[in-house]
């Protein structure tokens, strides 16, 4: 069968199962978007390329299934190269394709030129320019398979006009769809390992049989192979507490009697502090992240680490395991489950672990997250709309989130119950992230309620795209958190520069929240006292034919307890002063 | 040779594919990894190149190196060797000032190292020298005080020693 090259890109995509687009188009990928008229490829009009990024992470966040996202060449190519960083940090599966000008024109500066391939090169797992619109078959399945398998992560297509110019002869090409076999011999280099090794996974679980003080630090990647289910089989059979990092938020749930919650330079007190006294490690799909490990030298310093990661590079980057499993996480502790139980069955059995759990639990009494609530006339708490957010809504609803105070309080305030109802930006830490992702998580899950929480400064990154949601129908709601601050940052001037602020005012009232609410087709509300909370989050939740942002103003003096502070190590976790606690030894 | 070994040699073959090395190269300087020297060429089989690199192991364990480089799609096979169990070859060419007082001395620096004289000029030499690196650096050296005008070396080709060789060459796994 002739096509022409973009005919084939939007049938390839078909093929793959592509239900949406993200996407702004352009001169160089315009050849493309005449076909998608007749496809059946819904496409979502972005109004910023950053956008459409961010709206592919969060569908696959939320799905499981990679996010699509399409541009042109140039300036979109570069406006993209943020959501690329983010997916690649947080191993999100995301297909991007990028307008280039002709191949003849590469080059020459032509006009909205860019070397994407060069730009995007380290923020990508892969990327390859098509210079062949015979090639594109191959090249999109190849993208596909390899952002989806092994560690997921985005991928880069670069598509140039000549190939995709139906009038251009360089994009004659016969139809032609590649079986499995051709896609693995196309990629001789690229073989994820899945399946753990036995003798390792042996190892670890005679480890856990001796351990008396075992932690379970689960990570992303949990999420990422569908280990949940897996997970709590595990931590249920050994009777091991659980840890989930702000990547595994929902990946165990919160009200499990053997959740700690998160840890890490924001966690709790317990979670972080379990960390640092156990005897041993089980490290599933995380990464030993600085914000997690704090001072790395005083980190967990009596523990063994049993590390499975599904990418060897991660086994000894930070901290040397002592047994290093590759593999994919739900394969591995399906094995580790069988073998504990085979070991059990042959008369083993856990040491005596009551002193630990009693430690655990008294742990949890003296230090649970806490805050004070404002007197009345007083400036609201944001921890106090996010427990009424909580509580107001249903316990599988998906919450995204920016980055900084506001997403430190989501992590610790929510109740999370569900696996993909967290969507947010952890590694590479994103302002502006919520909006544009809790738009790609509705649109990925139209049946569930979304909310997005955002701070102010964050909202002002990326809100034009609530323009997008209000055209599309895609009804999210937006709590912000309107402390007038770039919160964080102010914490940090407070703590550690004498509350020198220097460029972190941004003021409550400019711009004027609702009114540019209203101006982008959504319902804008406004609230400034604890007692009006619960009326307005409700009035949101019965709001399903456009999106509604609430404007939050919430206290600009409150920070983010406890804390490590950057380089710390987490034995000096900082619960908060205000309630009379200095650092705790 | 010394005993204290910095670097490694990995020998990697790559798809022989547009920006592979710069895929290589660029992951090296994201990471901080330091490159010594690099040297790239086709194989027997036109699918593949082949890119050998010694790597500044004092500053990275040259496993992380290994892993991180093993992530590229493009790369389809590392091998490790070590220096002391590997030949390895350079060559260098160098243009040095040779006016008729120093020419006879140079001469006879270049028969001592057995290399050869390329091209003679009226007040300059242009050698070639092939050999191990470190017998590249010595001749280098001893010819600086004559003035160097150019020097030029192609970086370091290596292959495993032949006795024994099954347990010196160590393909890198990806586990």
């Amino acid at each position: 069968m002739q096509l022409n090259g973009s005919q084939a890109l939007i049938k390839a995509l078909e093929m793959e199962g592509v239900d949406t687009i993200f996407g702004l188009p352009g001169g160089c990928i315009l050849p493309v978007y005449d076909p998608l008229l007749d496809s059946p490829i819904r496409h979502i009009l972005v109004r910023h390329e950053q956008g459409a990024g961010h709206m592919a992470e969060g569908y696959a966040h939320v799905t499981g299934r990679p996010g699509v996202a399409m541009v042109t060449s140039g300036p979109a190519a570069t406006n993209i190269v943020t959501p690329l960083c983010d997916a690649y940090m947080d191993s999100i599966p995301m297909v991007v394709i990028t307008g280039q000008v002709s191949t003849g024109a590469i080059g020459t500066d032509a006009f909205q030129e860019c070397d994407t391939i060069g730009i995007t090169r380290s923020v990508t797992k892969h990327n390859e320019l098509v210079t062949s619109a015979q090639d594109i078959p191959r090249a999109v399945r190849e993208a596909f398979h390899i952002a989806t398998t092994g560690r997921p992560g985005p991928v880069l297509l670069d598509i140039p006009k000549d190939i995709v110019d139906a009038k251009n002869p360089n994009s004659a090409m016969d139809w032609y769809w590649p079986d499995d076999r051709e896609v693995r011999d196309g990629l001789p280099g690229y073989k994820p390992t899945t399946k753990g090794h036995p003798r390792k996974i042996r190892e670890a679980a005679e480890m856990i049989l001796r351990s008396e003080r075992p932690v379970i630090y689960a990570g992303g990647g949990i999420l990422k192979a569908r280990a949940a289910d897996t997970l709590r089989e595990l931590a249920e059979l050994c009777d091991i507490h659980v840890v989930t990092t702000l990547m595994a938020r929902g990946a165990f749930p919160d009200s499990h009697p053997l959740c700690l919650g998160m840890p890490g330079m924001h966690g709790n007190y317990t979670a972080v502090t379990s960390m640092q006294r156990a005897d041993l490690l089980i490290a599933l799909g995380s990464r030993f992240d600085d914000r997690i490990t704090g001072k790395i030298s005083a980190f967990a310093p009596d523990a063994k680490i049993i590390h499975v990661d599904i990418d060897p590079a991660e086994l000894g980057k930070v901290r040397r395991p002592d047994v290093p499993i590759v593999g994919d996480c739900r394969l591995v502790i399906e094995e580790l489950v069988a073998v504990l139980k085979d070991l059990l069955a042959g008369g083993s059995a856990f040491p005596e672990r009551t002193p630990w759990k009693q430690t655990i639990s008294g742990w949890q009494e003296k230090h649970p997250l806490s805050y004070v609530q404002s007197e009345p006339g007083d400036a609201l708490k944001p921890q106090f709309v996010l427990e009424q957010l909580r509580d107001n809504t249903p316990d599988d609803c998906i919450v995204a989130s920016g980055v900084g105070q506001h997403q430190m309080w989501t992590s610790q305030y929510w109740k999370f119950e569900h696996p993909y109802t967290w969507v947010n930006s952890g590694g590479l830490g994103t302002m502006g992230f919520a909006v544009p992702a809790a738009i790609g998580a509705k649109v990925g899950r139209p049946d569930a309620m979304v909310w997005a929480v955002d701070g102010d400064g964050c909202f002002q990154m990326t809100a034009q795209e609530l323009v997008t949601a209000a055209a599309e129908r895609i009804p999210v709601k937006i709590a912000i958190l309107n402390n007038a601050y770039l919160g964080m940052v102010r914490q940090w001037q407070e703590m550690f520069y004498e509350e020198r602020y220097s460029e972190v005012y941004l003021s409550p009232d400019l711009p004027d929240y609702k009114l540019w609410a209203e101006a982008m087709g959504c319902v804008g509300m406004r609230v400034d006292s604890p007692e009006e909370v619960t009326a307005a989050i409700q009035k949101a939740n019965e709001i399903d034919d456009r999106p509604v942002v609430i404007d939050f103003r919430t206290d600009s003096s409150e920070k983010v307890f406890p804390m490590v502070a950057a380089g710390a190590s987490n034995d000096d976790i900082i619960t908060d002063p205000a309630l009379g606690k200095d650092i705790v030894q | 040779m010394t005993d204290h070994i910095t670097h490694h040699i990995l020998s990697v073959l790559v798809e022989n594919k547009a920006g592979v090395l710069a895929r290589v190269s660029g992951l090296f300087a994201r990471r901080g990894f330091n490159i010594i020297s690099l040297a790239v060429a086709p194989t027997e089989d036109e699918r593949f190149s082949r890119i050998t690199i010694a790597v500044d192991v004092a500053s990275v364990p040259l496993e992380q190196i290994t892993k991180q480089l093993f992530k590229l799609i493009s790369v389809v096979k590392i091998t490790e060797l070590d220096p002391r169990e590997a030949v390895e070859r350079e060559l260098l060419l160098v243009t040095v000032d040779a006016p008729a007082a120093s020419r006879g001395q140079i001469i006879e620096l270049v028969n001592v190292f057995e290399g050869r004289i390329l091209n003679v000029g009226h007040e300059r030499l242009t050698l070639s020298l092939e050999g191990h690196p470190d017998k590249l650096d010595d001749f280098a050296e001893l010819l600086r005080p004559y003035g160097i005008a150019e020097l030029q070396r192609t970086g370091r080709v290596a292959l495993a020693k032949l006795d024994n060789s099954s347990t010196r060459l160590r393909p890198v796994r990806a586990s």
